[in-house]
């Protein structure tokens, strides 16, 4: 993995080595950060969280924000993603946003822009983020990235607001100025809607191939939707695709047609929570405890689980106790006790009283 | 505490129960649908005082040698961690508030400032007592397996020195809930393996020694030449908080109106009955909102059984809807002020201790072979 600079750990000091076990017993049971952060919220000893600096809206419907992580960050590879989390009406709603940022950048500030997503919480909420806002992160994650050392030639394509981890690593490799050639082309609606448009220019005028495809306005070096024309005089770079799941086929198709599956790495970028599905009809979709998956009965969580073979722990199996509450990553449930939907990634829920409707993950 | 048998309050046919039950259902799904910012930045408001409360009464203790500041010392830390393990400790591990998604408020991580694990107590509290509440012989809660507390428990000569105990437990409560949640007795019973509890011990040493280890080890030794003051004043604060805690519990459950159950009469309960039996089984204390948020809302302790993952917060509000709905259907609904409460259970426990006191209404044997006979 290349090397990793924004806010990068800091090796432990002897001092922190020696105060963090004292710190941790007299702080017991609460530990350090409930204390560190009445100084400032983004203190915290174990959790990433960080301040916005700075926020400007480049397009309609999207803001680009500056965050700065606290100690806890361990840095990020061009093209990575994060789980960025806010408190919407009291309860906290993560969701994944690419890093736009440099490798290269020593400002020790991340570079999220944010699309608002229709009917998205999420995604909307965050078009009203302020300066001095503290959002929590996970720590950097996915397979989105370059290999090092880097390819000779780099083809990026990508569509709407997929644009953003392209544009890390387009920037990371102008940064890095390392010699060989990079194409990117990217698809949108109209110019207008790219937040990155004047970049562009300037990857342009820097040596980067830049071919884009505005497919409402047929403007732009390239015209419609991808198609292998528009690869014209590429035949065997590896390549990066970020965008809806039609662009990503399309691109798939061409390169396994190639023969060069593998030297394709792909990112979807997928609406953000699925929609609740009408529980009228038989259970449908698979259920996923870790690794272990059934196709969902219809009963329970906590009963298909069993029937699964797993030994979770429970208590009462009528909603009282919380003894069963695990984690759910993925997918709707519905609540047996009153009807209410969880469609939330990311959302404890107690399996004893929830029945999975579609494709549910539960983390164990 | 009574049986059902002694006095049965009302007699509601299964629909009425049921419709009494569907209106506790509607409250439920109304509240939960209208939790949001207002319930987050409360909890958060409280998590600050006590940790404030909790920095102030430590800092006061390193200067113990000054009366004022070990007496203030005292008084602060002791709130802290009333707040702590009531309003906040209880009610979050009740899941009230999992809905937030934050990991400092979830119930499956939280720890808080008493000897007794949060796992251990969950299991014993979350799972037993208020699913089995007021069951004789299923509810551990009923005296805490140390008293006698309601006619159903057999008397026999321990049982004399009953008021003592309770003395004593409501001095060493947080040592008592500890033993309690280990569950040692039910290796007499065979109802756990020796490695189960000796797991279980291992947990519960693990805390109990952090406890000890903050409280009567580090901080004092932190005070330097005035460690002695710093360890009377924090050796102060956790008594006083064992002695409320003692006192809003007891009055939760023990008062002599609130009934308990037996394993039959609460079998295949339908939803509608586990709501009667969780408001029969349980007293409220009138008070201050003071008051309220000093007791974790367990004063409200009828809406806490009626809805233990609700956020404790709404419980006033809700106590006035489930109130009017009990004078409808003419249910009881035991409240009183603390001394009054308190005064209830201190009678019963002397009352009780007596050999001439009440024994169990009907011995479960003889009931069983009556209702044979009437099945027949």
């Amino acid at each position: 993995m290349p090397a990793a600079t924004v806010g990068a750990g800091r090796p432990r000091g002897l001092l922190a080595s020696l105060t963090t076990p004292l710190l941790d017993v007299l702080t017991y049971p609460h530990g350090p950060d409930r204390y560190l952060e009445m100084l400032d919220p983004a203190w915290s000893t174990r959790q990433v969280r960080a301040e916005i600096t700075d926020v400007c809206h480049r397009a309609p419907g999207t803001v680009t924000v500056l965050a700065r992580p606290n100690r806890v960050w361990r840095g990020f590879s061009a093209g990575q993603h994060v789980q960025l989390s806010v408190d919407i009406e009291g309860a906290r709603r993560s969701r994944c946003y690419s890093i736009v940022t440099s490798e290269q950048d020593r400002s020790g500030r991340l570079e999220f822009t944010v699309h608002a997503e229709p009917d998205g919480l999420v995604s909307n909420h965050l078009q009203q983020l302020r300066p001095g806002t503290v959002v929590g992160l996970s720590q950097a994650q996915g397979p989105f990235t370059l290999p090092s050392p880097r390819p000779e030639h780099v083809v990026l394509i990508s569509g709407g607001s997929g644009i953003t981890p392209v544009m890390s690593i387009a920037r990371t490799l102008r940064d890095e100025d390392r010699g060989g050639s990079v194409t990117l082309l990217h698809y949108a609606r109209t110019a207008a809607d790219v937040a990155y448009r004047e970049e562009l220019d300037e990857l342009a005028a820097s040596g980067v191939r830049v071919l884009r495809s505005y497919t409402r306005e047929g403007s732009g070096e390239l015209s419609g939707h991808f198609c292998a024309e528009h690869l014209a005089g590429i035949t065997d770079a590896p390549a990066w695709v970020s965008g809806p799941a039609t662009l990503v086929e399309g691109v798939r198709e061409h390169w396994s047609t190639a023969g060069l599956e593998a030297e394709l790495t792909v990112e979807h970028f997928t609406p953000p929570a699925p929609a609740p599905i009408p529980d009228d009809g038989a259970p449908t979709g698979e259920v996923s405890f870790g690794d272990r998956a059934v196709s969902n009965s219809g009963a329970p969580l906590l009963e298909q689980a069993e029937v699964a073979g797993l030994e979770l722990p429970y208590g009462c199996r009528r909603g009282i106790c919380f003894s069963c509450t695990q984690r759910k990553t993925s997918g709707t449930v519905r609540y047996r006790t009153s009807g209410a939907l969880s469609t939330e990634p990311d959302s404890d829920i107690q399996l004893c009283v929830t029945v999975p409707i579609g494709d549910v993950t539960i983390d164990l | 505490m009574q049986s059902l048998s002694q006095k049965e309050p009302t007699q509601l046919t299964d629909e009425q129960i049921e419709a009494f039950g569907a209106e506790m259902d509607a409250i439920r799904r109304r509240v939960v649908s209208q939790l949001g910012e207002e319930d987050a930045a409360y909890i958060r408001a409280v998590v600050d005082a006590q940790r404030k409360l909790e920095i102030a009464g430590r800092a006061m203790l390193m200067v113990g040698v000054f009366p004022p500041a070990w007496l203030g010392g005292v008084a602060a830390l002791a709130l802290s961690k009333i707040i702590d393990n009531m309003e906040i400790g209880h009610n979050v591990m009740h899941g009230q508030y999992d809905w937030m998604g934050d990991n400092a408020l979830n119930s499956r991580d939280f720890e808080w400032d008493i000897v007794s694990s949060a796992e251990l107590w969950k299991r014993s509290h979350n799972f037993q007592h208020h699913t089995y509440t007021n069951i004789v012989g299923k509810d551990r809660d009923i005296g805490y397996l140390m008293l006698r507390i309601t006619p159903e428990q057999r008397w026999n000569p321990y049982y004399l020195g009953n008021p003592v105990y309770a003395v004593l437990l409501s001095f060493f409560f947080q040592w008592g809930v500890m033993l309690h949640d280990l569950e040692a007795d039910q290796l007499v019973t065979g109802e756990k393996s020796w490695d189960e509890v000796s797991d279980d011990g291992k947990k519960m040493a693990g805390k109990a020694l952090r406890q000890v280890a903050k409280d009567y080890v580090l901080f004092p030794a932190l005070s330097g030449p005035f460690f002695l003051f710093t360890l009377t004043g924090n050796a102060s604060a956790n008594m006083i908080r064992n002695l409320w805690a003692f006192a809003i519990i007891f009055c939760g459950h023990f008062p002599e109106e609130v009934q308990t159950f037996t394993e039959e009469e609460a079998a295949n309960e339908s939803r509608g009955q586990w709501y009667r039996r969780q408001l029969l089984g349980s007293g409220n204390i009138t008070g201050s909102a003071l008051f309220h948020l000093m007791s974790g809302n367990l004063s409200h302790q009828i809406e806490h059984h009626l809805f233990p993952d609700l956020p404790a917060r709404r419980y006033q509000a809700i106590a006035v809807e489930v109130r009017e709905a009990c004078e409808r259907y003419g249910l009881p609904y035991n409240t009183g002020g603390l001394t009054k409460q308190l005064g209830s259970v201190f009678r019963q426990l002397v009352t009780l201790a007596m050999p001439w006191s009440a024994g169990p209404s009907q011995p479960r044997e003889e009931r069983s072979a009556l209702e044979s006979v009437k099945a027949a």
